[in-house]
């Protein structure tokens, strides 16, 4: 039972002084920090994996023959070729158009997305053929691709896009290595006050528990006795903690879903996420109620 | 009833508080412990009342080895003993009948089946009409008469009191040795701690015993053998 039954007019043998310390305020606080790193560290897994996920198949054939003609011939031999293959599951020859658009917003252009902009129009642009592999043989795919980008077009190069976005999700994953690390340090400091907590309860009631212990009481009722009261006063902690992490976590969603580019739109928490983040306080409130327990135990074990 | 035999108490490293007590309290027997101030009076009814265990020695309670006992099956002989303490040590927040009540309830006994007892205890002190209030708007008088109420509420085998009558007049202080005496006469064994020879008067048949300098004089050995035993 993580908050024990004890007969009301047990309960009366603490003065009830709800709310009045610091430990709920103290909990809350905690609790809230580590609800938002929990989701901090969700969030940002979730968006290495998705990253990862993408990235992992996925190469870039840069074709930079001069002469457009032929280059845009050796685009379509290629993409053609690799899409018949069996270890290939997309191969898309990526347009000029929208190769122009993205340089236009890099560069600038008159027309805004910069497709039938003139100057853009003029540059030597490559062709580049998009092609995400099936599978886990990524050694053995590349060496296939090599072959074929060879025969179909000479000096092209072949661009791996886990080489470039790799290290960003390697970084994200260490951030929320982090962020779980702080999820830890944060339950360790919430159970280091409950523990604070009952030894001071403990100490203020010293001699209630000594003329209990005197008139028979055995440590388990004791324990309940304070038991209860530090669970609930933590369960008030957590739940105040909870709300706010809520509100904040639904303030930052609503602004997040304006985010739709680049890696922020990668970044949510799932229904694991969600689950997890539900279930934290839970736990949190089943680990205070223990180690309170285990505290006061241990403490009662002193006194004869 | 309880065995001391050979205990000696000492605190940390310093002297023994108490060396070398020996004596047999028969069941339904009344002792008054006296001597001076300093001579171990308070120690020795600690150890009586389970909140210290000897240094050495044997202690024997309601037949079983108390030295030996596991902490665990304390509770269970504690709540066989009544105590009243010098200090009271009513609990600041409750009122006199949840005082009094206190051994009922930790003893698991229902509401139900405690009012009755609780209420006729707090008219048998004279305090049912101050039931509800807390201890620290009582005198010192009806704090003692509380205290003593909740050490006997739960008719103790064992009554222990140190200087029961040290704060009440001497009306009240006939009126609670009249009671620890229909106690004893019910089979109830008490041991009262006091420093009033009027008191030690008052009681028939009751046995003394003297601590001085932490040493139990017993120089007819009626303490250590009783008749009883020695038949």
């Amino acid at each position: 039972m993580i908050i024990p039954r004890v007969p009301v007019q047990h309960r009366r043998l603490l003065p009830d002084h709800r709310l009045s310390g610091p430990t709920p305020w103290v909990i809350a606080i905690l609790m809230m920090l580590t609800l938002l790193a929990a989701a901090a560290g969700v969030g940002l897994a979730r968006s290495a994996n998705a990253i990862g996920a993408a990235i992992a198949g996925r190469v870039t054939v840069q074709i930079v023959t001069a002469n457009p003609v032929v280059r845009a011939e050796q685009a379509a031999a290629l993409r053609r070729r690799a899409a018949a293959q069996s270890f290939v599951r997309s191969a898309r020859s990526v347009d000029q158009q929208e190769l122009r658009a993205t340089l236009g917003q890099w560069f600038g252009s008159e027309e805004g997305g910069g497709g039938d902009d003139p100057v853009l129009k003029s540059l030597p642009l490559p062709a580049l053929v998009d092609i995400d592999f099936v599978g886990e043989d990524r050694a053995g795919h590349m060496q296939a691709l090599r072959t074929l980008v060879a025969e179909e077009a000479p000096g092209a190069r072949i661009i791996p896009h886990a080489e470039w976005l790799g290290p960003v999700a390697q970084l994200i994953r260490s951030l929320a290595w982090v962020a779980g690390a702080l999820v830890v340090l944060m339950t360790l400091a919430s159970a280091a006050v409950v523990i604070m907590t009952a030894r001071a309860a403990l100490g203020t009631h010293y001699a209630t528990i000594e003329m209990l212990h005197l008139i028979g009481a055995t440590d388990r009722q004791i324990t309940r006795l304070f038991q209860r009261r530090i669970a609930i006063d933590t369960a008030y902690g957590i739940a105040l903690g909870s709300v706010v992490a809520a509100a904040i976590l639904l303030l930052i969603g609503w602004q997040w879903s304006g985010v739709t580019s680049g890696l922020a739109a990668t970044a949510s928490l799932g229904p694991t996420g969600w689950a997890l983040l539900l279930a934290l306080p839970l736990l949190a409130i089943a680990l205070a109620a223990l180690t309170a327990r285990q505290t006061l135990l241990a403490a009662l074990k002193k006194i004869l | 009833m309880v065995e001391f035999n050979g205990v000696g108490l000492r605190y940390g490293p310093d002297a023994e508080v108490l060396a070398d007590i020996s004596f047999n309290l028969q069941p339904g027997s009344f002792y008054f412990l006296t001597g001076p101030s300093g001579a171990g009076k308070t120690s020795l009814l600690k150890m009586l009342y389970l909140a210290q265990r000897p240094s050495r020695g044997i202690v024997r309670l309601f037949g079983e080895d108390l030295v030996a006992m596991p902490r665990h099956r304390l509770p269970g002989f504690r709540r066989r003993i009544g105590v009243v303490f010098q200090d009271f040590r009513l609990i600041s927040h409750l009122s006199a009948r949840d005082n009094i009540a206190l051994p009922l309830r930790i003893a698991g006994v229902s509401e139900e089946d405690l009012s009755g007892p609780v209420g006729e205890m707090l008219s048998w002190i004279g305090l049912d009409e101050r039931a509800e209030a807390r201890p620290a708007t009582l005198s010192g008088g009806e704090q003692q008469r509380v205290a003593i109420a909740r050490a006997v509420i739960a008719r103790p085998q064992l009554l222990i009191a140190d200087e029961p009558t040290g704060n009440v007049d001497p009306e009240m202080a006939m009126r609670l040795l009249g009671l620890f005496e229909a106690l004893n006469r019910l089979g109830t064994t008490v041991v009262v701690a006091t420093h009033d020879v009027h008191l030690i008067s008052r009681i028939d048949n009751a046995q003394m015993m003297r601590l001085e300098k932490g040493r139990l004089a017993d120089p007819t050995g009626a303490l250590r053998y009783p008749p009883a035993n020695r038949i």
